[in-house]
């Protein structure tokens, strides 16, 4: 929008406290990143390490018993986390869209498709229903819904799940926001589903300049589509880095694991690379790096401190402070 | 109810034709059950409503050479102890046994539903007030509360079934309450929040459409809980005062002289059975069909 370089998000330190008993602090550690308008960010990770968290967040939709402990969240040059519940209701579903992993349970069963398309219109802005409908026809054209005039009147579970997923689209994309957060968008459908809601998504940032902070395990779908990435693993971010060189030259053990566990179609027969063991349980992270106990270059002494993210002369971020320090140097090359 | 399940299987909710959708009141009547029960509450009303006109005599007329009088082509339904003609007393009585039912579930609506989906959706200290409240409302014999209400305001048919209301509410909050704290997890609570919508209207326009098959199938089946309450209120003598006349005191009535006229228990034990009996074939009516619509 404008010209000058303020990120359309920028989340910075965000740290994410369980509360209550068996509360964790530090659930989500400072957590930084921004989104600039019209790009498209991942975030990856292995599942239960804070990726949908912290969309969470962003939205001011935090499940119960979960607190923001820390950090700033600025959208527009304003902090979302010190805006009233009121100024956040006009963000959310305005300026932010949001679709979620399951299209199917997503979608207010009892209500028909066109007025849930209408309804973000009518509250923000003020639409009558048949104004508002008139555009949700249009929109369900633009996400590419055969048929539209009658897909209105139809209920979610008269439509398939790519359908469904459209229609999501389509009602986050229906005030025309800066920014669409997805989370998981693609998991719940089949593979030609996945490509296609994908592509829509694609034209979308390419036609209106959407930006996607897209919310994701699926590297296939990182590669594809996203300018930028930011790995989390266990709650914090550990590398920060653009899709080419996370590809080529990852800059944290995680990443270059991660890389390394996708299957690839030129080594028949041989055993598929895997990261040992599991993801730390809330209130089981170890005190130093929180990789560490699952990562083939541990045991260092340097990883029994906490990590720090530390940025690469070349502008990429890592929490690991032997690769940091060129004490480690990870194997370049490989998935892509 | 049971007969019907094949048919609400294979039934085409989607059919090929979105366009033009089949409301859920014309699925109702498709099932035969439901349809009798619609049908012959739907006659009550019209009877309700044209009693003035078609009974064949004022209500609190009295006869004393009727008195006792078997059913007869004169007396259809035979007449009372005072010689009043049974069957206008019963058509007269329809209305006050379908307004009866409306102004309990009204009442219980009013106070179990917006509690009901306040507590289930919100949980925390709101919900553990309610549900206590609704708690101990469901520890007293509700018959019994209901005739402490009537000691103090004092015996009438409002006063009872309003007091019936107040009795029937915490059964209508937990419904709702539970129902709500379902859809409450599901995610288009949370996609609806995602585009914006306040608490109030998550309330109304997302979580009550998605309870109302519960609800409505306990409001009916209340409805007919609430005319037996009525029935067996005046039947103690507590709800319509003399010379009105309901099913409930007709039944008194007859129950005192069952000696003298065995026969006269019948007309009002029966409109009794049949209304009841339709409120809850009703009920589950609806329960087969919205829970059909909106699911797969």
């Amino acid at each position: 929008m404008n010209a000058t370089h303020e990120p359309l998000l920028a989340v910075d330190g965000l740290t994410i406290d369980l509360t209550g008993p068996g509360g964790q602090p530090g659930l989500v550690q400072d957590v930084s990143f921004e989104v600039h308008a019209g790009e498209s960010v991942a975030l990856i990770g292995e599942s239960g390490c804070g990726k949908t968290m912290t969309a969470m967040a962003v939205l001011g939709l935090l499940p119960a018993g979960f607190r923001v402990a820390g950090g700033s969240i600025r959208f527009q040059g304003r902090d979302l986390l010190a805006c009233p519940e009121r100024e956040l209701r006009s963000v959310r579903g305005g300026a932010i869209g949001a679709v979620f992993q399951e299209p199917m349970s997503s979608l207010d069963p009892t209500m028909r498709v066109g007025d849930q398309i209408a309804e973000a219109r009518r509250l923000h802005l003020g639409e009558a229903r048949k104004v508002a409908l008139r555009r949700a026809r249009e929109l369900l054209d633009r996400v590419g819904i055969p048929n539209a005039e009658k897909r209105l009147a139809a209920y979610p579970h008269e439509l398939s799940g790519g359908m469904q997923q459209r229609v999501m689209i389509a009602s986050a994309i229906a005030c025309d926001p800066q920014l669409v957060l997805a989370d998981e968008p693609t998991t719940a459908l089949d593979v030609t589903i996945q490509a296609e809601i994908l592509e829509l998504l694609r034209d979308l940032r390419r036609e209106q300049g959407i930006a996607v902070l897209l919310v994701t395990h699926d590297l296939g779908v990182v590669a594809d589509f996203c300018d930028r990435v930011v790995a989390m693993y266990a709650g914090a971010v550990v590398e920060r880095s653009d899709v080419d060189r996370l590809f080529g030259r990852p800059a944290h053990p995680y990443t270059r694991a991660l890389l390394d566990a996708i299957p690839q179609n030129g080594r028949p027969r041989t055993v598929l690379p895997v990261i040992r063991g599991r993801v730390p349980a809330a209130g089981q992270f170890p005190t130093g790096c929180r990789f560490e106990p699952r990562c083939a270059h541990g045991g260092h002494e340097r990883c029994l401190q906490p990590q720090h993210e530390a940025v690469l002369p070349d502008g990429r971020a890592t929490r690991c402070a032997r690769v940091a320090d060129g004490d480690l140097v990870l194997a370049e090359g490989g998935a892509r | 109810m049971t007969t019907q399940t094949a048919p609400a299987g294979t039934r085409p909710v989607t059919a090929g034709d979105p366009g033009r959708r089949t409301s859920t009141i014309r699925l109702l009547l498709r099932r035969p059950s439901a349809a009798v029960a619609g049908g012959f509450l739907l006659l009550l009303v019209v009877l309700a409503v044209l009693a003035p006109w078609i009974a064949p005599y004022d209500p609190n007329e009295q006869d004393l050479s009727a008195a006792f009088a078997p059913y007869s082509a004169e007396h259809l339904l035979g007449g009372d102890e005072l010689g009043r003609d049974v069957a206008s007393r019963l058509l007269h009585a329809i209305r006050l046994a379908l307004l009866a039912p409306l102004i309990s579930v009204g009442v219980a609506i009013v106070l179990g539903v917006p509690s009901g989906l306040w507590a289930g959706l919100r949980r925390g200290l709101a919900d553990t007030v309610l549900s206590r409240i609704a708690d101990t409302l469901l520890s007293l014999p509700g018959l019994a509360f209901a005739l402490a209400i009537v000691a103090v305001v004092g015996p009438g048919l409002v006063n009872v079934m309003v007091a019936l209301g107040v009795v029937f509410s915490p059964t209508l909050f937990r419904v709702v309450r539970g129902a709500a704290m379902a859809v409450a997890e599901e995610p288009y609570i949370d996609s609806s929040r995602a585009i914006g919508c306040s608490t109030s209207r998550i309330l109304w326009v997302h979580v009550l459409p998605n309870v109302a098959a519960p609800l409505l199938v306990q409001a009916t089946i209340l409805m007919g809980l609430a005319l037996l309450s009525e029935a067996g209120l005046s039947f103690l003598g507590l709800g319509v005062q003399p010379p009105d006349s309901s099913w409930g005191s007709m039944l008194r009535t007859a129950y005192d002289y069952q000696f003298r006229a065995p026969f006269a228990v019948l007309p009002p034990g029966i409109a009794v059975v049949l209304t009841v009996l339709a409120f809850n074939t009703l009920g589950d009516a609806i329960r087969d069909v919205m829970s059909a619509r909106w699911r797969r």
